[in-house]
């Protein structure tokens, strides 16, 4: 197998802000790797780093084969990098981005090019349209299509379906991976949960840490963590009085049902004893990987305070 | 619509007093900007300027020349600077600048004061800023009654009485009708070039930041000098037509000479919209937003506008001043235009002008190449 991406133990601070701590990342050519954790858990901050927007403190590691340090003008031309921020020009047109992001990669055929990704985005009647006017989802997808017009190795995305709507985003996933299908390598952050399953695995990163890796399958696994459905009157309500029961570690309304998860099998069995007599249905669940990502957030907040 | 709410009127207030304290260059803009101004322009400025460099062609050493040199010194309007031993070279000390006036003391005047001839001294004023001049004119007036006053003794003294013994001949060279605009429509070229060129380019890079589209910028593999050049270019364009403008409008609405010059003037306003767009591309670099860009712009204009010569005469100055005018760019810059325009100058005579502004656009381009992030960091 051809990783690409392989870093080490990189580190950033700005101040003393500690945001990324040591953080390690290995993705498989041709894989989409879902990149999952907090507000400010330093999920932009690595991604910056891999394409070279920021220099890394400490640590190592390569992209595409060249050197993210040393090498990083190799890096940025073989790799599209989709900000948070729509990032295009809103006072240039459709069809004016695109130019400008093919001639800025220096491509030839320009116009063929600029032509074929506005078929591909269905944007050819609108082509003389400012990128201002458009709407979140043809935003987000102009810049897909700005970000891929060089035909990178490697796309970076960095929330890209925030704000937008679900058929925008089922569309854009679907275009994510028709991408990865042709051997892209994708690394996105998203705070999605059906996002991250639609991933070949994650990375989730918590306060400037990796907490962990893998499937959806493997990082459930991984957590060991034990997850119980509970049904009955006013389920939902629950979840409050029983978050604060020893053995719990959250307690969280699933519609009008509850999720209740912890480690220890046991102690969350008798946790919930009380409320099985009073015409409650509880039933061992998979856990999510909500579940196990908010069981995550509570660990790593316990390793900082 | 409801009455007016005090609560509500400071729910306002209160937010507004925070986050104008929160903007600490706005902040510091508003206290400094009284107190830099005032200390500096009430100081340095001085409509009528004394000390003014002369230039002196005396064909005759006499008792009488060298009254007549002490009595211009007296009047504290006038410094010797230069003497020349040919009217060629008289003449090129006041069209380089180097001297203001150029007196010349003909070769019999002690003999026509003598015999009561009332020989003529010729004072040559360079005219091209009026204001600069007028004082030391005016001076001018009182000279042959008080000048010879100790050396016409005795039989001699009837010669001063009852007219003076000798007239003075002024010269307003290069604008002799002490028109205005002939000072100011050339100066306004470097000022309106300053104005847009500057405040344009300082926006241009700030605005990518403000609106988040450097960062695609900085994923691209754009060089900093690509960024730099393609940025530029566009405003070089703004500029040249904008001098175009203002130099058929200086011909044809105020008549402004053209005396010739052109070759000096092309370098001249080549190195100057290089010069300001560069600082304003530095500026951008600085600034984190387009208001603190506008701030720093406004601070480089108002020195360029008060310090340069172009709104009170440069000799006026104090010689602190004068140094801060001489590392502003428009003050060379004005001198050239005004140069080539009024006085003909060739590039000879504009050397050092050229040398200044070119010096400018270095430095300035180096520091804002150093500046430019290639990354976030």
């Amino acid at each position: 197998m051809t990783l690409a991406i392989d870093v080490r133990g990189l580190n950033k601070s700005f101040g003393d802000k500690h945001v990324v701590n040591d953080v390690s990342i290995q993705v498989e050519e041709g894989r989409i790797c879902g990149f999952l954790g907090p507000n400010g858990s330093g999920k932009t901050t690595t991604l910056r780093m891999l394409c070279g927007l920021l220099t890394p403190d400490s640590g190592e590691g390569r992209a595409l084969g060249f050197d993210i340090i040393h090498e990083a003008d190799a890096v940025k031309l073989r790799t599209g990098y989709m900000t948070q921020r729509f990032s295009l020009y809103e006072d240039l047109t459709i069809v004016e981005n695109l130019q400008f992001t093919a001639r800025v990669y220096g491509l030839d055929r320009r116009r063929e090019r600029v032509d074929a990704a506005l078929e591909r985005l269905g944007l050819s009647s609108r082509r003389h349209q400012l990128a201002g006017t458009l709407s979140g989802g043809w935003k987000q997808r102009l810049a897909l299509a700005a970000a891929t017009l060089h035909e990178p190795r490697l796309l970076l995305l960095d929330e890209p379906t925030a704000g937008v709507d679900p058929k925008a985003r089922r569309t854009f996933w679907d275009e994510i991976h028709a991408l990865a299908a042709d051997g892209l390598t994708v690394l996105v952050s998203t705070h999605y949960m059906d996002e991250a399953e639609r991933c070949h695995e994650i990375a989730y990163i918590s306060y400037g840490r990796l907490m962990a890796r893998g499937t959806a399958a493997e990082v459930i696994a991984a957590s060991g963590l034990v997850t119980l459905h509970g049904e009955g009157p006013d389920a939902d309500r629950l979840a409050q009085a029983l978050a604060r029961v020893p053995g719990v570690e959250t307690a969280a309304a699933f519609g009008a049902a509850i999720h209740v998860s912890g480690a220890d099998k046991v102690a969350l069995e008798a946790a919930v004893a009380p409320y099985r007599d009073r015409g409650y249905l509880w039933r061992e669940v998979t856990p999510t990987l909500e579940d196990v990502f908010i069981q995550l957030m509570g660990k790593s907040q316990d390793n900082v305070q | 619509m409801s009455a007016l709410s005090w609560t509500r009127v400071l729910a306002v207030l209160v937010k507004e007093f925070k986050q104008l304290t929160r903007d600490r260059l706005t902040y510091a803009m508003m206290l400094a900007i009284p107190v830099i101004q005032l200390t500096l322009f009430g100081y340095a400025i001085n409509t009528e300027p004394r000390h003014l460099p002369t230039a002196v062609l005396v064909q005759e050493d006499s008792r009488y020349a060298r009254s007549l040199i002490a009595a211009l010194e007296n009047s504290r309007y006038f410094d010797f600077v230069a003497e020349a031993r040919t009217p060629s070279e008289l003449d090129a000390l006041l069209r380089t600048g180097q001297a203001q006036f150029a007196v010349t003391i003909p070769g019999d005047f002690s003999r026509r004061v003598a015999r009561g001839e009332k020989p003529q001294i010729l004072v040559e004023a360079d005219a091209t800023d009026p204001s600069a001049t007028g004082g030391a004119v005016a001076a001018l007036a009182a000279l042959p009654d008080r000048a010879l006053a100790h050396d016409l003794k005795g039989a001699l003294a009837a010669r001063g009485q009852p007219a003076a013994p000798f007239e003075v001949v002024i010269h307003r060279r290069y604008n002799p009708e002490a028109i205005t605009a002939y000072n100011i429509v050339p100066g306004l070229l470097g000022i309106i070039l300053s104005l847009t060129l500057v405040m344009m380019t300082a926006l241009s890079v700030t605005r990518e930041t403000e609106r988040g589209t450097m960062e695609t910028l900085l994923s691209t593999p754009l060089e900093p000098i690509e960024v730099m050049i393609g940025k530029l270019a566009p405003y070089v364009m703004v500029g040249l037509i904008q001098t175009a403008i203002i130099l058929v409008m200086a011909a044809s609405l105020f008549e402004v000479p053209m005396a010739g010059g052109w070759l000096g003037l092309t370098a001249g306003v080549a190195l100057f919209i290089t010069g300001s767009l560069a600082l304003g591309f530095l500026i951008s670099t600085v600034a984190r937003s387009q208001l603190q860009a506008m701030q720093m712009s406004f601070f480089y204009i108002l020195p360029s506008i008060l310090l340069s010569g172009f709104m009170f005469p440069f000799r006026g100055m104090p010689a602190w001043a004068q140094w801060i005018g001489e590392v502003i760019p428009v003050t060379h810059f004005l001198r050239v235009v005004r140069g080539s325009l009024l006085k003909s100058q060739g590039i000879g005579d504009q050397w050092r002008e050229l040398a200044a502004l070119a010096a400018f656009v270095c430095v300035v381009t180096a520091l804002a190449m150093a500046r430019y992030r290639r990354t976030l960091d």
